[in-house]
């Protein structure tokens, strides 16, 4: 698979997604077994995105500048700063980590 | 909105997507963190297969937020293929939160502000991170975890949210080093399995 590919496959089904959402009738997915783990499935993979993205490398775990950068931004959602002045402060304290 | 989807096309080039296809991304996929998913479990060095699987879970609330809103706005006919590529998380905030008989108008101006403004944003950011060169010296590589991190932080406020992504997150610690890169994603997904059965 390309990336081109990745990207079309991806897009339609996400679109598919959401018209199905529009076209089935609301009893279908309004369980409440179903509305719930649709509604935390994204906190579970968000939540691992989190840990692959800054402690992952390849197949190892590695506790490096990205770290420190994460800590930071928690400290940062801690205070309810706004997403672009999270994502850029962990930026920084990486970025000066490496210089230092 | 702008400024996040600025973050989102600097890190979709970071991960290796050219600009075009980062452009593309924003235009058809539409669903802010499912395209944070696909760029940074390919930029990981998952398979792309992993990432059009992550970002298909994250997509399928989409599809619950839709159920919501065709109830809600009874719109018929092709439209409903518009306003469906405009169903995501702040759309679906702003209609459902208007005062009644304002859903259909907070609905269709949430959608074209916030679909002009992600994409430019997209555009912007992507062309920004091609002139930056090494992404490990600007520390666009821990970018990536504090966006997620901040697109999960309003779903920790409760204790149930909380839960679920410290078992989520490790579920994929605990994986990384036993499975292709990308798998642990789908793995921290399982951390939802004891809501399907519990009562």
């Amino acid at each position: 698979m390309n990336t081109w590919t990745a990207v079309l496959l991806a897009s339609a089904g996400c679109f598919a997604l959401k018209v199905l959402g529009w076209s089935v009738p609301p009893r279908v997915l309004e369980r409440d077994r179903v509305r719930r783990t649709a509604l935390f499935l994204p906190v579970a993979l968000l939540a691992g995105l989190v840990m692959v993205q800054a402690f992952g490398s390849g197949r190892s775990l590695q506790v490096d500048a990205r770290a420190a950068g994460l800590a930071v931004a928690a400290v940062a959602v801690l205070l309810r700063a706004p997403f672009l002045l999270v994502v850029v402060l962990a930026a920084l304290t990486a970025a000066l980590l490496r210089l230092a | 909105m702008g400024a996040y989807g600025i973050s989102f096309g600097a890190v979709a080039v970071t991960a290796g997507f050219s600009v075009l296809q980062t452009c593309a991304t924003s235009l058809l996929l539409f669903t802010g963190a499912s395209q944070f998913a696909l760029v940074g479990v390919v930029g990981a060095g998952g398979s792309l297969i992993a990432g059009v699987l992550s970002a298909l879970l994250l997509g399928s609330r989409n599809t619950l937020y839709a159920v919501r809103l065709a109830d809600l706005l009874r719109i018929r006919g092709p439209r409903r293929i518009l306003a469906a590529q405009l169903t995501i998380d702040e759309t679906t905030a702003m209609g459902t939160g208007a005062p009644p008989g304002l859903e259909r108008t907070a609905f269709w101006a949430s959608g074209a502000a916030v679909y002009v403004l992600w994409n430019l944003g997209t555009l912007l950011g992507a062309a920004g991170a091609t002139q930056l060169g090494d992404p490990a010296t600007f520390g666009l590589d821990a970018a990536v975890p504090a966006a997620f991190l901040a697109l999960l932080a309003p779903r920790l406020r409760d204790r149930e949210g909380l839960r679920i992504a410290v078992a989520g997150a490790l579920l994929a610690l605990a994986a990384i080093p036993f499975v292709r890169p990308g798998v642990p994603v789908l793995i921290a997904g399982l951390a939802v399995a004891p809501l399907l059965v519990r009562r």
